[in-house]
């Protein structure tokens, strides 16, 4: 196929504008550019999930109290002199906003103009509507004054990302060579990590309901609560817990689902921290610890330790904000993480069963990959 | 004879609406409730408030949070002090409540306002704030949050349902923060520096009075009082054991 590197198929399209031909453009699943946009995009979308987290860590999502205006103002054209207090990160978190929607419509349209695989455009297309959904959202948890709109907006943006991040694993070099070997059929592995990552993702919906009850910290201490290692709920004992709080900031007072909430939140983390440790050797053993799943599991137990401290620091810091939202963000990884070792096992094929049939770089033994190597080292 | 009705017109509508303000308010027979209420304990200390630079301009000393304002003779301030009757109801006296922002603080910190009056809510400050009233669900109280950009700038807001406290916050600076007491009659105070309160203009009757503190809780007393009776209470609140 000619202008494709890697001997990939492809289709020309004419495109006419106007009547008149302008441009001639050629759909290939070989886009290096497109790749790199999608990665681009992938990183905006963690930035903004990192504000996004400063928002509620600073408890300041309602400070500005319109939408999509900015106290009366066009929000693109609020004066920088007024970014004051919480507006500061509220109307900075619309705006990054507003630079990832354009920047997901930029990537659909790029995939429409480009991507050969009807099923990675209609993906893109999907983003858009995600990102369409995701602003609405935002808009009306601040309009609707609902809490739980907050909860959905923060989960659909954890799935955004993992959207996003799909698209630019999808439009990798990597992932398109690897097709090239016909591993398609989805192992044990694969399946462990998809299963973790629907376990992270559940705990990410915990921590997002926890934060956006806006209560603060429901247990102030670890690895106790309340002094004991199952505290008390009954409804004197929450009404001594909120009694006994010195709140610096307008949090909500506690009630006993968010201290079981909290309870449930530390216990799935150890459970999975425990499955990511048994995913990651796994994957190892089977691929190796040198190949590019090898090395991404590696970084997944790696990154949920990450976070687990991060968790411990949150209360221990009672909820520095600073902490708290790298929690936020840390989290949104370890998921995109699990998500991308799930789709890179299952393009390879199966785990546990054939290890070996796999070589230390992944490839499989006997099946020839021209570029695979090259890519893979 | 026209003439003596058209003076007398104006005279007996002023007639009227004096014998109406009258059977209101029966200020003739109106008894006074009065007392003091006294922390018992050793309170944890207030944390100081971190502000921004440009909120920290407007505070020349140190601000701390308000939890447990003690004064003399372990009077307890900011207890909200009421009539908790729940059949007992009577319209607003007096003048709008105002509840000011000052130095990026509320100001006061705890007021009263009856269900259905309205009250103000000004910025003094010369800097934006955003004024969210965050009610508890269900309360039949609705939650508003609007901004006020401008100093001096003032809006009335009212609450229609009964509810001891709700909370009034800015989001802009999370520090700030008040309550305001919502009940059917102004038959309610909030105590000063020192724990004093006086409840004035009380109907004669049987009553249960509640005094209630954000940290300290609540506590009631009956009390019976006649036309005219001035009645003292003193209350005891404990600070909270640890868990």
């Amino acid at each position: 196929m000619p202008g494709s590197r890697c001997g990939l198929t492809g289709e020309s399209q004419r495109f006419r504008f106007g009547g008149r031909r302008t441009a001639q453009m050629t759909r290939s699943t070989d886009n290096p550019w497109l790749h790199r946009f999608a990665v681009l995009t992938a990183l905006a979308t963690w930035v903004l999930i990192w504000i996004g987290g400063l928002v509620t860590s600073h408890g300041v999502g309602m400070s500005v109290p319109d939408w999509p205006t900015t106290y009366g103002y066009n929000m693109f054209f609020f004066p920088i002199s007024k970014w004051v207090g919480g507006i500061f990160y509220e109307h900075t978190h619309r705006l990054v906003a507003s630079g990832v929607g354009l920047l997901t419509v930029i990537l659909f349209v790029w995939l429409a103009l480009r991507e050969e695989r009807r099923w990675l455009r209609r993906l893109g297309a999907l983003a858009v509507l995600a990102v369409v959904a995701q602003g609405v959202l935002g808009g009306l948890r601040v309009t609707a004054l609902k809490d739980e709109i907050g909860i959905f907006h923060a989960t659909l943006a954890q799935l955004f990302l993992v959207m996003i991040c799909s698209i630019a694993l999808f439009t990798s070099r990597w992932w398109i060579q690897s097709g090239d070997q016909g591993r398609a059929a989805a192992g044990v592995a694969g399946k462990g990590c998809l299963v973790i990552s629907g376990l992270i993702l559940l705990q990410l919906v915990i921590g997002a309901v926890m934060r956006h009850q806006h209560a603060g910290l429901a247990i102030p201490d670890f690895p106790t609560a309340y002094g004991k290692w199952w505290p008390d709920m009954d409804a004197e004992a929450v009404s001594r817990y909120n009694q006994m709080r010195g709140e610096v900031t307008a949090v909500n007072p506690i009630t006993a689902f968010q201290i079981g909430l909290q309870m449930v939140h530390r216990i799935l983390g150890v459970i999975i921290v425990g499955a990511v440790v048994w995913a990651a050797i796994g994957v190892i053993r089977c691929f190796g610890g040198s190949s590019l799943p090898g090395r991404l599991s590696t970084l997944w137990l790696v990154t949920l330790l990450i976070q687990v401290t991060l968790g411990m620091a949150t209360i221990w810091t009672n909820k520095s904000a600073d902490v708290a939202t790298a929690h936020v963000a840390v989290g949104a990884l370890s998921l995109v993480m699990g998500v991308m070792l799930a789709l890179m096992v299952w393009r390879l094929g199966p785990t546990w069963r054939t290890a070996k049939d796999f070589d230390g770089a992944g490839a499989r033994v006997g099946v020839p990959a021209p570029g695979e190597a090259r890519l893979l080292a | 004879m026209d003439r003596l009705i058209g003076y007398m017109k104006p005279n007996l509508a002023y007639l009227n609406s004096v014998l109406a303000f009258a059977a209101v308010v029966p200020v003739a027979t109106a008894a006074e409730i009065s007392g003091k209420i006294k922390l018992n304990g050793t309170p944890p200390p207030e944390k100081t408030i971190t502000m921004d630079a440009m909120c920290g301009k407007l505070q020349p000393k140190p601000v701390t949070t308000r939890h447990y304002v003690v004064g003399a003779d372990k009077g307890l301030a900011n207890v909200f002090v009421y009539i908790k009757n729940a059949d007992l109801k009577a319209p607003p006296a007096g003048e709008a409540q105002l509840l000011d922002q000052v130095g990026c603080m509320y100001e006061p910190y705890v007021m009263g306002v009856v269900t259905g009056q309205k009250f103000k809510i000004r910025n003094s400050d010369p800097l934006l704030h955003n004024v969210h009233a965050t009610p508890k669900p269900g309360s039949g109280n609705k939650e508003f949050n609007f901004g006020q950009p401008v100093k001096g700038q003032v809006n009335e807001k009212q609450f229609d349902a009964p509810e001891v406290l709700v909370r009034m916050k800015c989001d802009v600076h999370p520090w700030m923060f008040a309550y305001v007491g919502v009940v059917n009659h102004p038959y309610f105070a909030v105590t000063d520096k020192d724990g004093n309160f006086k409840i004035s203009g009380v109907p004669a009757g049987k009553y249960t009075v509640e005094a209630f503190h954000l940290k300290a809780g609540a506590k009631t007393q009956e009390v019976t009082v006649g036309a005219d009776e001035k009645k003292a209470l003193e209350f005891t609140l404990d600070v909270p054991a640890a868990p």
